[in-house]
């Protein structure tokens, strides 16, 4: 079951859904008049769809140097229905591909949500609209998927987009963090330079899971001094957690899947 | 075309901007880094406008990125023209039916992965990369474009590296580039 909505701090409201799921091993994909193709065969199963989600606008970030960053001072939501209208159109053009990866996993691909211009500015628009004016000067991006959606938001807030990379990618002198896989390590690397002590700066990937990543993407930057105000996705697995892991950092994300 | 646009005020913000990283990844090469253009908002702003400013009102369905620094480039531009994105990436990394085109490294072969789906037949594309150094790299994006038959328009990159002669290997493709590297 996937569930929209926009979460903040850990006050997170949600809403019950019904969706109905694909077949197990069948994955569709959207055509450009938001409809679906289907492989080429006589069955026609049922469309994936999102259904009768809703979402819940946090309240605005804190001002620049305010206490209201922190999760005490943070206003509990009172129960607001508010549906923004473009949730679900990005919502419904994310596909899920079973066993990808690997068996067992269901792949949230938001290859598709690119190919709908208006899904994929509204995914932006969502950001911005949220980042703007809040004295951000840091947008980091989590290779790879991380390189899609940061740079627009970074351009449209007027902040420098940091890559944050795997190892060996970075020419010239970098700082690596180590974290944790299911099975073994890996590591994430910054230039060194980039960004100073003091600023305040944004992370972005597509999709979070565990949150080991992001959490390595944070002190990457805690490291140098930077302020990181929040993390950011389009996708957000509750069952796995991540938001705990991420501790007194907020998560802002569009969609919640689980 | 080459469009090398030495009378543009901002083309001179942005060459400057972009910084030159000896011996890596090996001995002998040097290295085109265009985080540094990142870092500069105005210069990165500059960078994707010049893009834009080329190919709005062109009827570009397609925005192709080459991963991962034609990831960096290519959104802002599909987003401003309202073309679709589509990544190509290395093998494996795309979930779901792909069509794959190997090519040729200086030592071994690569290979560059489309989904199945993501461009119809007589969408009209951009190839989009930070560097065009032999070619090889843009050759596999156009041939994975054209065998689904998209009309490739153009490959557009930020740097070009003429003395590898990657314009030629595009056997007739037009390239854009802002900056030029000798």
């Amino acid at each position: 079951m996937r569930r929209a909505l926009i979460l903040y701090s850990s006050n997170p409201i949600y809403s019950q859904l019904s969706t109905t799921r694909a077949p197990p091993g069948y994955v569709v994909f959207p055509k450009r008049d938001g409809g679906w193709i289907p492989p080429s065969s006589s069955y026609q199963p049922p469309v994936f769809r999102m259904r009768n989600y809703k979402c819940t606008l946090p309240p605005p970030l804190g001002s620049v140097g305010a206490a209201s960053d922190s999760v005490a001072n943070r206003p509990k939501m009172a129960s607001q229905d508010e549906q923004d209208p473009r949730i679900s159109k990005i919502s419904s053009a994310i596909r899920v591909i079973p066993n990808f990866p690997k068996p067992g996993i269901m792949f949230q691909d938001i290859t598709t949500l690119l190919l709908d211009t208006k899904a994929f500015r509204d995914t932006i628009d969502l950001f911005v609209e949220r980042y703007r004016g809040k004295d951000i000067s840091v947008v980091a991006g989590i290779e790879a998927r991380g390189f899609i959606f940061g740079p627009p938001i970074a351009l449209a807030i007027g902040a420098k987009f940091v890559p944050m990379r795997k190892p060996n990618k970075l020419p010239g002198e970098v700082i690596s963090e180590e974290y944790s896989l299911e099975y073994g390590t890996d590591k994430m690397e910054m230039h060194v330079g980039a960004v100073q002590a003091g600023e305040r700066a944004l992370i972005i990937d597509d999709l979070i899971a565990t949150g080991g990543t992001l959490c390595a993407a944070i002190r990457l930057l805690e490291r140098v001094g930077v302020q990181v105000v929040e993390c950011a996705c389009v996708i957000e697995l509750p069952e796995l957690k991540g938001r705990e892991r991420l501790g007194d950092k907020p998560l802002f994300v569009l969609v919640s899947s689980d | 075309m080459s469009a090398y646009r030495e009378k543009d005020p901002r083309i001179h913000g942005i060459q400057s901007r972009i910084r030159v990283v000896p011996n890596f990844p090996k001995p002998g090469i040097m290295f085109q880094d265009i985080t540094t253009l990142l870092l500069d908002p105005k210069a990165f702003k500059d960078t994707v406008d010049l893009f834009v400013e080329r190919y709005r009102g062109k009827n570009i369905s397609v925005v192709a990125g080459i991963e991962a620094r034609g990831f960096i480039f290519g959104p802002p531009i599909a987003l401003e023209i309202g073309a679709k994105f589509v990544p190509l990436r290395k093998p494996k990394k795309l979930p779901g039916k792909v069509i794959s085109e190997e090519y040729e490294l200086e030592y071994g072969r690569d290979c560059l992965e489309m989904h199945l789906g993501a461009v119809e037949p007589g969408d009209r594309a951009l190839v989009v990369d930070d560097l065009i150094a032999t070619g090889g790299t843009l050759c596999a994006a156009m041939k994975l474009l054209e065998r689904v038959g998209a009309d490739v328009v153009e490959c557009t990159c930020v740097i070009e590296l003429p003395d590898l002669k990657g314009r030629e290997r595009l056997n007739g493709k037009a390239l854009y580039v802002l900056v030029e590297s000798h």
